[in-house]
């Protein structure tokens, strides 16, 4: 399967380039930060998205899935990434709706995909506990009581968590920490007693919540795929938002380059401009290779996502593992370029580095995937 | 499609049945079979191998029948390429001439050039080295000094080449001399050809850290060469250069896939020296880090490359990706080897170490000898510069 895109794909990233840059530039990211918005990002944007099928993206055709394509997600994600555009697409389709295609009974997805194809539901994936991503280590609990079951512990770093209508929560079943067996998928909803839901605020302005699960009362009903069973499904959907995630950085780390290219071609100092000087100009070109050769990765783990091919998890992990290195590089770089305006709020330029901070973080750090990717490769 | 199918399963089919099992291992440096008037095989499958190569022009698959090569397309060529890969089949001739002088001359040559040497390089018979650097023109090649005067029929040749890989053992050379020291730096330079037969011609090798001699510096004392074998126009060698320097480019791409084939198993070599838990996990957590990294990155490199050709493939511009990518590789070699010379430690530090099997001696010999990669065919700051100016249209 080529890396390249095909005609409708290229169409599609042009259509959703022209919206976001008419209908949600960078600034509209600050004025949610600026007001602290609730929702962390915009519904009228989302329904706007949804007026465009966005949400359907991935969608099988019997849920009038578009037919993108892996591709064609990883086309809207790296436009979303240049323009830091926040919106439900990430956790509620390329996470929740993933979890239900692959994992859920077929009443399920009759019940909950038209909505969110509709624009009516928003879902998010409750996985993180502690400080990193650890999906193996999930120690939430289902406990089953004769027959009545209950979650209790902590959920952390829930991505649209104090916005979304329902959660899927990772929990434990049986067994113990680091077991891949005994975890399972239940979906709960906002509402539910003894659910607490306590709102971040992270630097990217963005909504995600800490949860609190306090003997919730769930039923099987609720069960996403079988009791214990859960970590394949939980694999699948992991390396699709890895890779997604990784395309929504590579937009924003090129977005953020090409301001620097900019700016060296611009700024005059000592009576030139400041990009004729070697020092600048051969730190500027290591990161074009670099981050040519993270996109290389990118691509190549959207296109085996596409054939569905046996080493999607690996090409998740070399994906994430060079953007995340790539994009910590290219925003420090681009700040120090900046000189000291770099450091001013009044630049986008910060905007992309707390970006790239938070999305390093999300589903896995460059140390969690060399490690992952070395297991996977037996050393 | 269908028709590249069946190509692909003759392809398949020949090979199969043409390609001896022993050329089928991976190749090892002192069995490539180089051109030349003084080839030689290191046994008899390998002169077969070569023969029946030679023979359907696969040494040059893409070049025009009527000198001898193979006549595919750049489709069917890949196509070859895959299916030697995938059989595990050794390159069937090495040879400079092959990769970077053969394609320029075909650009640039006049017919009865074309006639007189490409035949002669598909069909391996001479072997080819590059002139261009001198001892004080290396980065800023331009400033180069060897003399080719003209003296009615014939050019006389004055002067020092640096560098000349294989020189001692090649035929023929392709220089770049001056032939108008009045005119400015680049344009009083021509392309010229020269036969290492003639008198007044001398390659004398060099050793280098790794211990091998494979390099020379190459003088000319008043060596006559016909006019004829002046390729392009009088004072545009420069053109001639410029087009040959992106089939260097490809070389070096070769040139390092042949070496890593040479060394040992990387993961395995650091589970031996490092050592495993019970579960056979590397239990030096900052070796394993690191491994990750570098597979990693190497294997992005080749997707870059499968990227570039799907870009040509379907005619889009490359974005400059094609520009980063002897930086990238090289870059990542060393930082393979060093990598490699950390993990064996004590062990790493001699390449005639009788505990050493042979392909770990290589690694340690490799290890020096792949500091050149860096520097030979435009060093990375000079690639830095290129990019700069031609991928992110910074001012200068
Ligand atoms: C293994 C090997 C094989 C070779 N084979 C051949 C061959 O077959 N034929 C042939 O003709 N030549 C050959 N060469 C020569 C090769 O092309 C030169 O070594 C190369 O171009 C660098 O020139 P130099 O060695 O004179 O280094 P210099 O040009 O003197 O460079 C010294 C240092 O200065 C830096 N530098 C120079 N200019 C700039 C600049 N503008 N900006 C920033 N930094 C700069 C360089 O990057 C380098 O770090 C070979 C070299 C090697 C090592």
């Amino acid at each position: 399967m080529s890396m390249v895109l095909n005609e409708e794909q290229c169409l599609l990233e042009d259509t959703i380039r022209d919206f976001l840059s008419s209908h949600a530039p960078v600034a509209s990211l600050r004025q949610i930060r600026d007001t602290q918005d609730e929702l962390g990002y915009s519904d009228e944007l989302w329904q706007q998205l949804t007026d465009l099928g966005i949400p359907s993206i991935l969608m099988p055709e019997e849920f009038d899935g578009l037919g993108f394509g892996f591709k064609g997600l990883g086309a809207v994600m790296q436009q979303m990434g240049r323009h830091l555009t926040a919106s439900p697409l990430f956790a509620t389709v390329v996470l929740a709706a993933s979890a239900i295609e692959l994992g859920a009974t077929e009443k399920q997805k009759q019940e909950l995909l038209p909505k969110i194809t509709a624009g009516q539901l928003t879902l998010s994936l409750a996985m993180d506990e502690g400080f990193h991503h650890h999906p193996l280590n999930t120690d939430v609990r289902l406990e089953d009581d004769k027959g009545k079951l209950t979650i209790s512990g902590e959920k952390a770093f829930v991505l649209d968590g104090s916005s979304a209508d329902s959660f899927i929560v990772l929990v434990r079943s049986f067994g113990k920490k680091g077991d891949a067996k005994g975890l399972s998928l239940v979906l709960v909803n906002r509402d539910s007693p003894g659910l607490t839901i306590e709102r971040t605020q992270y630097m990217d302005g963005r909504n995600a919540a800490d949860l609190i699960f306090d003997q919730v009362l769930v039923t099987e009903n609720q069960l996403i795929g079988s009791l214990g069973e859960a970590y394949p499904i939980l694999q699948q959907v992991l390396d699709r938002g890895v890779i997604a995630m990784s395309a929504e950085m590579l937009g924003g780390c090129q977005e953020v380059f090409e301001r620097t290219l900019h700016y060296l071609r611009d700024r005059e100092q000592f009576g030139v401009k400041i990009g004729t000087f070697q020092a600048l100009q051969h730190r500027a070109s290591m990161m074009f290779c670099q981050l040519e050769q993270s996109k290389s990765a990118v691509l190549k783990a959207l296109s085996s996502l596409d054939s569905n091919s046996p080493d999607c998890s690996i090409q998740a992990s070399i994906a994430k593992t060079l953007m995340n290195d790539c994009y910590q590089k290219i925003t420090n770089e681009a700040i120090q370029m900046h000189g000291g305006m770099g450091i001013t709020d009044e630049l986008d330029i910060g905007l992309f580095l707390k970006r790239a901070r938070i999305s390093i973080q999300i589903l896995g750090d460059s140390d969690y995937h060399k490690n992952r990717y070395a297991e996977l490769n037996g050393y | 499609m269908a028709s590249m199918d069946a190509f692909r399963n003759n392809v398949r089919d020949w090979l199969e049945s043409n390609c001896p099992e022993s050329q089928r291992q991976p190749i090892i440096k002192d069995q490539q079979i180089w051109a030349g008037r003084n080839r030689s095989f290191y046994c008899y499958d390998s002169k077969l191998w070569f023969e029946r190569m030679r023979d359907k022009g696969w040494t040059a698959p893409t070049w025009p029948i009527e000198y001898g090569g193979g006549g595919l397309t750049p489709d069917q060529a890949k196509i070859l390429e895959q299916e030697m890969k995938a059989l595990g089949c050794r390159p069937a001739l090495y040879d400079i001439g092959l990769w970077m002088f053969g394609p320029a001359l075909l650009e640039y040559g006049t017919e009865e050039q074309k006639q007189e040497h490409i035949p002669k390089i598909v069909r391996g018979e001479i072997r080819w080295a590059q002139g261009y650097s001198e001892p004080s023109a290396g980065s800023d090649l331009a400033a180069l000094k060897t003399r080719a005067e003209d003296k009615g029929d014939h050019f006389l040749i004055n002067g020092t080449k640096m560098w000349t890989t294989q020189g001692d053992k090649s035929d023929w050379i392709f220089c770049l001399v001056r032939t108008d020291p009045d005119a400015p730096k680049q344009q009083g330079i021509s392309f010229l050809l020269i036969d290492m037969a003639n008198e007044g011609g001398d390659a004398r090798p060099m050793e280098l850290i790794n211990g091998d001699h494979e390099f020379c510096q190459t003088f000319f004392d008043d060596v006559k060469v016909p006019k004829k074998n002046l390729v392009g126009k009088l004072n545009d060698g420069w053109s001639v250069a410029k087009a040959l320097l992106k089939y260097e480019r490809n070389m070096m791409s070769i040139m390092s896939s042949i070496v890593e084939k040479e060394e040992g198993d990387i993961v395995e070599i650091a589970k031996r020296y490092v050592g495993t838990d019970s579960s056979g996990i590397l239990t030096n957590s900052s070796v394993r880090s690191q491994l990750s990294l570098h597979l990693m990155s190497a294997q992005a490199d080749l997707w870059s490359g499968i990227r570039l050709y799907e870009q040509h493939k379907k005619g889009l511009s490359d974005g400059g990706l094609g520009l980063t990518m002897k930086y990238m590789s090289t870059t990542e070699q060393q930082r393979k080897d060093e990598l490699l010379l950390s993990i064996m430690g004590n062990q790493g530090l001699s390449w005639q170490n009788q505990k050493l099997s042979e392909a770990e001696n290589k690694s340690v010999k490799n290890w020096a000898y792949n500091k050149a990669h860096t520097i030979a065919g435009g060093t990375s700051e000079i690639q830095l510069n290129i990019i700069a100016k031609k991928a992110l249209n910074l001012p200068s």
